[in-house]
Formats: structure tokens, sequence, C-alpha cells
């Protein structure tokens, strides 16, 4: 089935089954890797992308239900609050593997366009579906309040 | 620019490229250098191009544990360039080069070695390239080498002063010193340097990084397998009629051992469909039946026999009988579940077909030299057409080094069975995964402690009984002796406590499942077991653990000295003894791969109503810590790594075949699982040991005993199942 997509501020032609994950959309006809394959049943959130501004785990989204709808992937990641997110990122060497990082970052997004000062317990609770096999929660954790202290001054 | 300069700027640009420098070691050790036809013949560790580019050539595979930024440290700082200007690139497969030192002549990264085995290697091949950069640089200037030094990529001295790729070509035609000083700890700038980054942050953080999963070559093909759902079965037909209709499904094909169905389709999606479409009839003539609790009650009646092996060579009846005698007997039998390691990115490879009729074999290869062999032997190619590509890998905690090639050789059948004109990419879901095998073996220990009228301790009966990793591998002529198999006992004959009458005993239990190493093998449950007695031997003796410990570790070697000092600065800086109300603290200390780890777990709540884990205090002492960032992180990784195995997971079997199939019922560690985690490490100048995962066993240990400082002794793995609730 032909239909179009928006992505990443871009009109995107695709030809996909109804049915099909967006996260294979994504990655296998448009070859945008950063989002991942983790579960394909939205219990680590390796796949999460932004529909409309709001984190979904596209392996359990369907591609005809997000045509007309904007979608960001970690490539298309451009606003002051994802620059925020990736600086912090950086300077506390969150990664380990770094598999499941885009994931976290687009949650991390996420959270601070809703809530632009979390405190721990609401960090833990909005990033609580973002599974880390290397166990980088701590980081995640300071690198969201070091992004929120960016976004400040 | 005129013709004429342009066509000399030409010639020059063409002759400079050529012109590389490339220092690493020769198959026996010594300190090699070549140009890039020589390079062959070597084993490069430092490539320096004409226009000065340094490359860091790291043969350990990246799979978060930092060699990518750990080796190029080493070369970085001897070298005398900044970090920032040094790249990095993963060796290829070849095992007579880039062998690991510490595991013969085999490619391979684990055991938490990379770094112990290359701390000398890169920082030798960084100052030989250094030295020949100065060489060549006082022969241009006519002065002596000696006043010459190489800073920030900039040779000076005698008045002068160039960039190093000035002499990238004139030094590649020096011969390297046999043995270049190296500098002193007191002269290290990046080496111990906790403001060093990561250098794979920036593609892990803009979704850059390429890692095998993500790899897309043109006109590749999709391949998922059908396997059988019980351990060994094997294919006795198939009927894909119903994947026919799926668009982007190609064709189904059985795999030559009959292991399984090779699902071909154009992309994941349609293959994964095609796969969930396949009717297969297995035979199980020759599978697994067993379930898991059978396992167990093997294991705990093999605790309870006559063991196989005697390791500690002396007398059990005589040791049985002291410990019957007295005063206090404590007497525990433990049990540890069998553990998948589930890496992030879910198991894949791909195979393509090069030109010189060869192979080539993209993937997150964590041991070049197996899988390497592998497909030589199953496509039947010589040795040299078959090439690695090691990518980025998405975790494996041990899962992507199998002695079988598991999942490399799964690649090789299925591209067997293609025309092989098309790349096959091999891929596993999440439940391919989670029931897959290749599990940290289930393990049961019973221990008998007979303490005398004071709590100190007069004997230790330490009966094992598990499934033995490395028999029947490739590893088992280095790693099994006399019949045991060390990795199933680690840490408790060789326990850095005096342990007065000690007997250990083993017995191997026939695999139920495939079994492997698991981050910190034996010592996942050997810790556990040694730290929990200890901990019940010190509050029977109506000590405190701390004190106690420290008692059983006055014999005055350094190994003794080393432990009792993680565990003195674990106690202090986690405030050991001063826990706030609500709160209760547990305490664990463990030596695994040359490093010595203490943790103190602090918990609120109690078993009955549910356990928050609110902070870790972690003590290492590795040795000289060469990225101490890297290190605190896999001490964060490792300790959170076994927490959440401990807290709740667990690979169960109904007649083989296994019970848990993704992460829903194989729940990994949460962001709210853990409230802080704070490292220490203490400052040495002993030559590197192994972080990758001795931050592991203490950690579930640690955990255990804060649950019993609030009245509940867990013995049983995963605590979930022996009455201890989590918040």
């Amino acid at each position: 089935m032909a239909m179009t997509l928006k992505l990443n501020g871009e009109a995107r032609a695709v030809d996909a089954e109804p049915g099909t994950p967006l996260l294979w959309v994504i990655r296998d006809e448009l070859k945008l890797t950063g989002t991942k394959f983790g579960c394909g049943v939205a219990s680590c959130g390796a796949c999460t992308v932004h529909l409309d501004g709001e984190p979904v785990r596209s392996c359990q989204t369907y591609v005809e239900d997000v045509e007309g709808a904007e979608i960001t992937t970690i490539e298309g990641l451009n606003t002051d609050t994802s620059a925020a997110v990736q600086q912090a990122w950086a300077e506390l060497d969150v990664v380990q593997c770094g598999y499941c990082q885009s994931g976290q970052i687009m949650s991390a997004v996420g959270l601070l366009n809703e809530n632009a000062k979390p405190t721990v317990e609401e960090i833990d609770d909005y990033m609580h579906g973002n599974a880390c096999r290397c166990a980088t929660y701590q980081r995640i954790r300071a690198a969201i309040q070091r992004a929120s202290d960016i976004m400040e001054a | 620019m005129t013709l004429n300069t342009s066509r000399r700027g030409f010639l020059k640009g063409a002759a400079a490229t050529a012109a590389v420098l490339y220092v690493g070691a020769r198959p026996d050790g010594a300190i090699a250098a070549a140009n890039a036809d020589g390079a062959r013949m070597m084993n490069p560790f430092v490539k320096i191009s004409s226009d000065g580019t340094v490359t860091a050539i790291v043969k350990h595979f990246e799979k978060g544990q930092g060699p990518a930024t750990g080796l190029t440290t080493l070369v970085a700082e001897e070298l005398g360039v900044p970090i920032e200007d040094v790249d990095y690139e993963f060796a290829p497969s070849d095992a007579g080069t880039y062998n690991n030192l510490l595991f013969g002549p085999f490619q391979g990264t684990g055991g938490s070695t990379a770094m112990a085995n290359s701390y000398m290697q890169y920082r030798q091949a960084g100052a030989a390239a250094r030295d020949m950069l100065l060489q060549a640089a006082a022969n241009t200037w006519n002065v002596d080498s000696a006043e010459l030094s190489l800073e920030d990529g900039i040779i000076k001295g005698a008045g002068q002063e160039a960039p190093l790729a000035e002499f990238v070509a004139k030094a590649a035609e020096i011969a390297p010193a046999e043995e270049p000083r190296l500098k002193e700890p007191s002269e290290f700038k990046l080496i111990g340097n906790a403001a060093i980054r990561r250098k794979d942050t920036p593609p892990k953080t803009n979704g850059t990084a390429i890692y095998a999963m993500d790899l897309h070559l043109d006109n590749q093909m999709v391949v998922v397998i059908a396997r059988s759902p019980r351990m060994g079965g094997l294919v006795s037909g198939f009927d894909a009629s119903d994947a026919e209709g799926i668009k982007g499904f190609i064709r189904a094909a059985e795999l030559p051992n009959k292991a399984g169905v090779a699902v071909f389709a154009e992309d994941t999606w349609a293959a994964l469909q095609a796969r969930d479409a396949l009717a297969v009839d297995w035979d199980f003539s020759a599978a697994e039946g067993r379930s898991s609790d059978e396992i167990r009650d093997q294991l705990v009646a093999a605790v309870n026999a006559e063991p196989e092996y005697n390791l500690t060579g002396n007398d059990q009846a005589e040791i049985a009988a002291s410990i019957d005698g007295a005063a206090t007997v404590l007497d525990e039998t433990f049990y540890f579940p069998l553990l998948a390691h589930a890496p992030m990115e879910p198991l894949t490879c791909t195979i393509e077909a090069t030109a010189d009729g060869g192979v080539l074999l993209h993937d997150g290869c964590q041991m070049p030299t197996g899988p390497h062999m592998a497909l030589s032997q199953i496509l039947q190619l010589p040795m040299e057409k078959v090439q690695i590509n090691t990518m980025f890998a998405g975790g494996s905690f041990g899962r992507r080094a199998t002695p079988t090639a598991d999942y490399q050789v799964e690649a090789a059948l299925a591209f067997a069975v293609t025309d092989r004109t098309r790349p096959v990419k091999l891929v596993w879901s999440r439940e391919d995964d989670i029931t897959g095998g290749y599990y940290r073996p289930a393990f049961a220990h019973r221990v008998r402690v007979g303490l005398d009228e004071a709590g100190n301790i007069i004997g230790w009966d330490h009966r094992i009984a598990g499934q033995s990793i490395m028999k029947g591998t490739p590893f088992e002529s280095v790693l099994v002796h006399d019949g045991v198999d060390h990795s199933s006992i680690e840490g408790v004959p060789d326990s850095p406590y005096n342990i007065p009458g000690q007997f250990v005993g083993l017995t191997d239990v026939a695999k139920a499942t495939t079994v492997l190493w698991w981050r910190s093998v034996g010592h996942t449950h050997t810790a556990y077991a040694m730290e929990s007695m200890i901990d019940m031997a010190a509050k029977a003796a109506g000590r405190d653990p701390v004190a106690y410990r420290l008692d059983l570790l006055k014999g005055g070697g350094k190994d003794q000295a080393r432990i009792a000092g993680v565990l003195q600065l674990a106690a202090e800086k986690g405030g050991w003894g001063k826990a706030a109300a609500g709160r209760a603290q547990g305490i664990a200390v463990h030596k695994s791969f040359d490093s010595y780890v203490a943790e103190v777990v602090e918990i609120s709540g109690n078993a009955e109503e549910g356990v928050q884990i609110e902070k870790v205090t972690c003590v290492v002492d590795c040795g000289i810590a060469v990225n101490p960032d890297v290190v605190k992180a896999q001490m964060e990784g490792g300790i959170g790594y076994g927490l959440g195995h401990a807290m709740r997971d667990e690979i169960t079997l109904t007649e083989g075949v296994v019970d848990q199939f993704n992460f829903p019922d194989y729940e990994p560690l949460r962001i709210s699982d853990i409230g802080a985690i704070e490292v220490h490490i203490i400052p040495s100048t002993e030559p590197p040991t192994g972080v990758g995962e001795p931050g592991t066993p203490p950690s579930a240990p640690a955990l255990a005993n804060a649950i019993a400082a609030v009245g509940k002794r867990v013995t049983a793995l995963p605590m979930i199942n022996s009455g201890v609730e989590f918040a």
C-alpha cells in the first residue's frame, strides 16, 4: 500500500502493508537505523519515536495509523530541548553499548517537553518503560537533570 | 595556482598518501613497524597516516565496556597526541596476530581481559611510534633525538618545531626500538584522567552508530530461523504454504543440520510474519524433556551426596565430623536458576560473498576466531577467504561469545542453502533470544559451617553442583583440570578468607540446555554463597560483619590487604552502621578477574512490605584505572546487572520448553529499581585488571545481607520466588 509519511519534516513515500509496525518502515524501508529493535512488544522503549511530539513505541504503532502525523526519529531531533539532552548525555558519558540510548533520548526529550524541571520521582516514572541492559540508569537520571539545567541557563 | 605547482602538489600528495606508518607487534610479540605494504606481516596497533591522522586499531570489540576509549588512551598517552585527535577502528579477524595474550592463539574479548592484556602492548606501540617519529625529525634537522619531544602532536626541540605529520614517511623507514621507554605514571596526562570522555559517545547519542542490526547491504535478504521449541529437536518436515501470500516472503528451507527452518524475506517484518505462518513438524526423539524443577531437584540431591570431585584434597568426613561437634552449625542450601543474558541488541550478523570468491561476515563479533573457523568449515572456504568486519555490539554480557559460534553458524548454514549471490542477514527476535539457550547454568550449593564458642570458623563443608560451562568446548583443555571446571567453583576454594578446615566438592550434572558464561561466570553464584555464609557466621558470632571479615583477612599477603582495603573503604564511604531510621544495610566483598570489589547496599522497607534499594556504595581496586570514568560506569552497570537478575529473573523449562518469551516475563532492571550508586576507585600503581565483570558478584549478596538484616535470609534466587517483594 503506497502512502506518504511526514518524517523528520519531510514527506516520505513508502510502500507498506497495513499492520506493518512503523518501526520496520523506518528501519528497513527508510533506512533510518537510529530507531532500534529491542523487543517488538513495547516493553523496552528502544524503538521510541515522537508522534506529533509525543513519545510512542514504534514497534506497536501501525503504519496506517500515522499518515498525516509528524513523526520524529533520533535523526530528526533539532530543538533546544533535544540539543540540551544530547549535550548532557555527552557531558556525562551516559552510553555504554548505546543500543537503547536513541530511545532513552527520545523519551527524555518527551519528558522535558512536558516538564522542564522534573523531580527524580518524575524522571523514574516517565523513564520506567525504557530498559537499559547496561544499567546506565543513574547517568540517565543525572543527564536529564543536567539537560534541565542547560535549558534553564 | 599554476599548472606546474598544481602538478607538483599532486605528486607530493600522491606520495604522501602512500606513506603510512604502522607500529604493533609481530606474532612472537616483538615490537614491529611497517609501511602499508609490510603491515600484513604484523599486528598493527597504531596507524599514522602522512597527514598526521593517528588511528588506534582496537583488537577488542566494543560492547559498551570501553576498549575503544581505553586502548586509544594508551596510544595517545605514549605517542604524545591529544586523545581527541586519535581515531579508532576495529581490528580484522586474525588470531595469528590479534590473539588475546590471556587466551592463547585466539582472538577474543572476555573474562574482563581487554585492558589487562593490552595495557603494555598498546603503550609500547605508541611509545615506539613516538621514538621513530622523533628519530626521523632528528635525522631531518641533523640534531640528537634526545633533544626532541613530541607533545600535542608537535615535535619540538633544538630550536625546531613541526607537526608529526612531516616525519611519517621517514619514520616508517626506521626500525623500532626493542624496548621503547614508557612514561612513568607521574608523567601520565591521559591514563587515569577522569576527564577523558568516551570515544563512542557522539555516534551513540545521535543515532549514527551502526550496529550489526543496522546493516543494510544492497540486495540483502533477511533470514529468521524457526527453531525447535524443545532444545535439541530436529526438523522432520515443514509447510510454508501459509507464508506464500506474505509480501516480501522469498522462501523457506531446512537448515542442513536440521536444527531449524530458515525463512528468507526481503525485509525483517516479512521474515518474522512468514515464520509465524510456517508449520514445522519436529522430531523430539533426541530433544530435552526435563523441566527446571527436575534440574533443581537433581542439583540439590547432588549437593547432599558424595561430591564427584574433591577440590581441596582433604578428608570430607573428618571435616564434617568437626562441624557436627561445633558449638554452632550453620547449614544452608542455595539455588541459582538458569539466566538469559538478553543483551539489548538481539543477536544478528550478515554474510556476503566477496569478489575473490570468499565471504565477509559483518558482526558485533566478540570472539572472531571461532566464527572465522566455523564459516571456513561450513562454507568450505580457506581461512584467508573469510573476513570479519567487527561492528558495534549492543551489549553481550557473554552471549556473543559462544564456543560453538552458534548464531554465526546459523547464518552460515542459511547462507549455504542460498545460491550465495545475495547477502544474508540473520536476525533474532527477543523471543529467539530469551528462549534460545546458552544460559548461565543453574547451580546449587550446600554449605555447612561450624563455629566455636567464640564464633570463629572451625570447619567449612562446601558442596557445589551445576552444569559445566567449559566441558565439551574448545576451552576444556585449558580450563578443565582433572575433570574440574574451574569456572564452576572459582571464588570458593581460592577465597582470600582464612578459612580453617575448608572442604570444597563439586558434582557435574548433565546439561539440560546449552549453557554459557554470563557476566562474571562462576562468581555469579559463588560470591552469593560465600558472602551470605560469612554474613550468617558473623551474625551467629554476634559480631559486626565488616570486623568479622577483616579478621578473616589477616594473613599479611597483598591479596588479603587489597581485599581488606576495598572492604574498609566501602564501609567508610557507605556509612556502614550509620543507616538512617527505616534503612538497613548489607555488605559483600569479592575478588574476581584479579580485581577487588566491595559493595554496601542500603535498603528501605522489608521483604513482606516491599524492599526499595536506596543506595549502593561500591569500592573497586582494579590496579591502574586507565579511564576512571569508564571504570565507574562498568561498576554501575555490573551492579545493576547483578541486582536486577537476583531480584526477579529466571529461565524455567517445562518438559524441555522455555517458559519465558520476552521482557514482560524476563523483566529487566528498571530505572526506579536503584536509587543511587556511588563508586570509589582505590588509587593504585598495580597493572590494570578486570572491570567489566567484577562489579557484579558482590551486588546480589550485599542486597541479600541487607534484606537479612530486616528479617529474611534469601538462599534461593530470584528473590521474588523466596517471598521478597520489591517496591
